[in-house]
């Protein structure tokens, strides 16, 4: 069986660049310089692992971003090692042929490969809102995964649900943990996720045969530990105290903090503000535009992507915070300031009855 | 006996002491007539002192944390120049610390200190007698019964507000605030590891944020009914209530 670097050297990566890209993904999984040799032994002596990508209900933003990894050693060296066996949207073959691929890779490598899903299954009507090759998406989904070695949930539809499973999703799109509950699911989360995380993370699972650590809710630590304000090339705008206030203002050409602007810099997990985008060209905050946490779970329905204070929704009204607290405060403020005033009146009622009957008791006397 | 009479039986010598006791405020026969007012001990000197800690780590924190949400006017100069957000979550963050501690604190009291010490931390929700008295107090800020009963420690409402009102609320902001702390601090922190679960628990960190803020409410909420049942209390009641908090000694009337 080939091994990754027998597919490299077959596909014109000479020796050195080989090198080059062990160390570079050392670099970008965070790890020590003294790991590069066991990423290029790994990666020379292993028989490559199989991926097979699934579409479900998704726009495919999850593959047009792993296309564009932007280190050309990165992108070159995934997609030709990875054995992307079977992706509906990347590969030749279509049709029966495609499906026959699928079929012949579960069973050779039972138990043995990674299933990689972009977007989800809705799972309302028995599935019928997502068919492919004649049958719900849902069903494949189950059937591929039953054999997988662990499956890599792309994207924030795979994660999370995203914009199908937004309210009041009718086709009740599912994220993946929620249909399949007995293999290892990695999420990797984002609208789309950046296409450097993506390598990497596969990349990681190839090299070392294993899941990477994952942080709570099962996104790998080494891409989705910090939040994007940890990082941000404006946090000293926001330490600072310096805000955009509205969006053509002097702050804005400044490049001032967008806080105030609804950016969801501070709770949204993501590399962005570090990896940054198309060959780190830029990302959202530094176009000047705030985050919108598209990695985050159910980012669609937490109200406008432009408020800082966002909806409550299990009050089930459009408010926020303010608005319910300051409201109960105030009503509350308001009854004190009610009883207050009849405790004064009742008071005075009270001492000027005492004083009557006083002074008729001694006038009786 | 009228005043006329009371004026003409008035010594030189006793007109004399009347004009220094206003004066000087020393007046023994004022003394001698005023009422015997009986006092005692409820609140030790730690209990004090953690309350008016308290008071000034709560304001801190609600004022701060209002700004944390909602920031005010852009600061002009250099971001070098200007450290107000950074300031302002310091505060913040040490006044949250301090409201955990002392709580801690409070609740070793509660086991060393006097049963006036507990009231804070337990109610005794199944005695029908708590009831009975909780139920003559809501009477009487339902200016139902002309007076209420003499209570050494929390009247049973008080104690009822003061657990679910303040230390429910007090609980919840200090384990979600050091969940939010713990963003922050970085995953492998101490208050990442110990409250990283709260974040999963409401959803994410945005909802995380909201309930945080709505609890900043709650806690205002608190401080007003607070602040509001102590004084009125103090006026139309029947113990003393600010001055207790001050001196430890409950007095009646």
């Amino acid at each position: 069986m080939e091994t990754f670097y027998e597919v490299m050297r077959r596909k014109g990566i000479s020796r050195r660049s080989f090198l080059k890209y062990c160390s570079l993904t050392a670099t970008s999984l965070g790890l020590a310089p003294s790991f590069i040799p066991h990423i290029a032994h790994a990666m020379e002596n292993k028989p490559r692992t199989p991926v097979l990508w699934l579409h479900g209900l998704e726009c495919t933003c999850c593959t047009e971003s792993f296309i564009r990894s932007a280190h050309p050693l990165a992108k070159d060296v995934v997609l030709s090692m990875l054995s992307l066996d079977y992706d509906d949207t990347l590969m030749a073959a279509a049709g029966h042929q495609a499906e026959a691929i699928l079929e012949e890779i579960m069973t050779q490598y039972k138990g043995k490969y990674i299933l990689a899903v972009e977007g989800n299954p809705p799972l309302n009507e028995d599935g019928m809102f997502c068919i492919q090759s004649g049958k719900p998406f849902v069903e494949k989904l189950k059937r591929v995964a039953k054999d997988s070695k662990a499956i890599i949930a792309w994207g924030s539809c795979a994660s999370w649900g995203c914009v199908q499973a937004a309210k009041p999703n009718p086709t009740q799109a599912t994220p993946i943990h929620k249909v399949i509950t007995d293999k290892p699911i990695i999420k990797v989360p984002g609208c789309p996720p950046i296409p450097e995380v993506m390598t990497g993370v596969i990349t990681y699972m190839l090299t070392f045969d294993r899941v990477p650590e994952l942080d709570r809710q099962g996104r790998p630590k080494m891409f989705y530990s910090q939040r994007i304000h940890d990082k941000c090339y404006r946090r000293p705008h926001f330490d600072a105290g310096q805000f955009v206030e509205s969006w053509d203002d002097e702050s804005a050409r400044k490049g001032y903090c967008l806080y105030k602007m609804g950016c969801k810099g501070p709770t949204t997990y993501n590399a962005c503000s570090t990896v940054q985008w198309n060959e780190g060209t830029s990302f959202p905050i530094k176009a000047g535009h705030g985050c919108i946490g598209c990695s985050e779970e159910g980012f669609w329905d937490r109200g406008s992507f432009y408020d800082r204070l966002t909806n409550i929704r299990q009050f089930g009204i459009e408010s926020n915070a303010d608005k319910v607290g300051g409201t109960a405060a105030a009503i509350v403020g308001a009854t004190v300031a009610a009883h207050a005033a009849i405790s004064v009146a009742k008071r005075a009622r009270d001492n000027a009855a005492a004083r009557k009957q006083a002074a008729s008791a001694s006038n009786n006397a | 006996m009228s005043a006329a009479s009371t004026t003409q039986t008035l010594t030189a010598q006793e007109l004399a002491q009347r004009r220094l006791a206003s004066i000087t405020g020393v007046d023994a026969s004022g003394v001698r007539r005023a009422q015997n007012i009986k006092a005692i001990y409820v609140y030790e000197v730690p209990v004090r002192i953690w309350h008016w800690i308290n008071v000034a780590a709560i304001l801190t924190l609600c004022i701060t944390g209002y700004f944390i949400g909602k920031p005010p006017p852009t600061m002009p100069g250099e971001a070098s120049a200007n450290y107000l957000m950074g300031y302002i979550r310091f505060a913040h963050f040490a006044s949250g610390y301090i409201l955990a501690v002392g709580l801690l604190g409070r609740a070793y009291w509660a086991l060393v200190g006097n049963h006036h010490a507990r009231e804070l931390f337990s109610v005794p929700i199944f005695q029908k007698a708590y009831w009975r008295e909780a139920l003559n107090m809501v009477r009487w800020y339902m200016f139902l019964i002309p007076k209420p009963n003499q209570y050494v420690g929390h009247n049973p409402l008080a104690r009822l507000v003061m657990f679910s009102g303040f230390l429910l609320t007090a609980t919840y902001m200090i384990i979600t605030g050091l969940a939010l702390y713990g963003e922050g601090a970085q995953m492998g922190s101490w208050q990442e590891r110990m409250f990283g679960w709260v974040i999963v628990l409401f959803g994410t960190s945005q909802d995380l944020h909201t309930w945080h803020r709505l609890g900043m409410w709650a806690m205002v909420i608190f401080i007003t009914v607070h602040v509001y049942a102590a004084i009125r209390e103090d006026i139309m009641g029947r113990q003393s209530m600010v001055s207790t908090m001050i001196s430890g000694h409950r007095t009646f009337k």
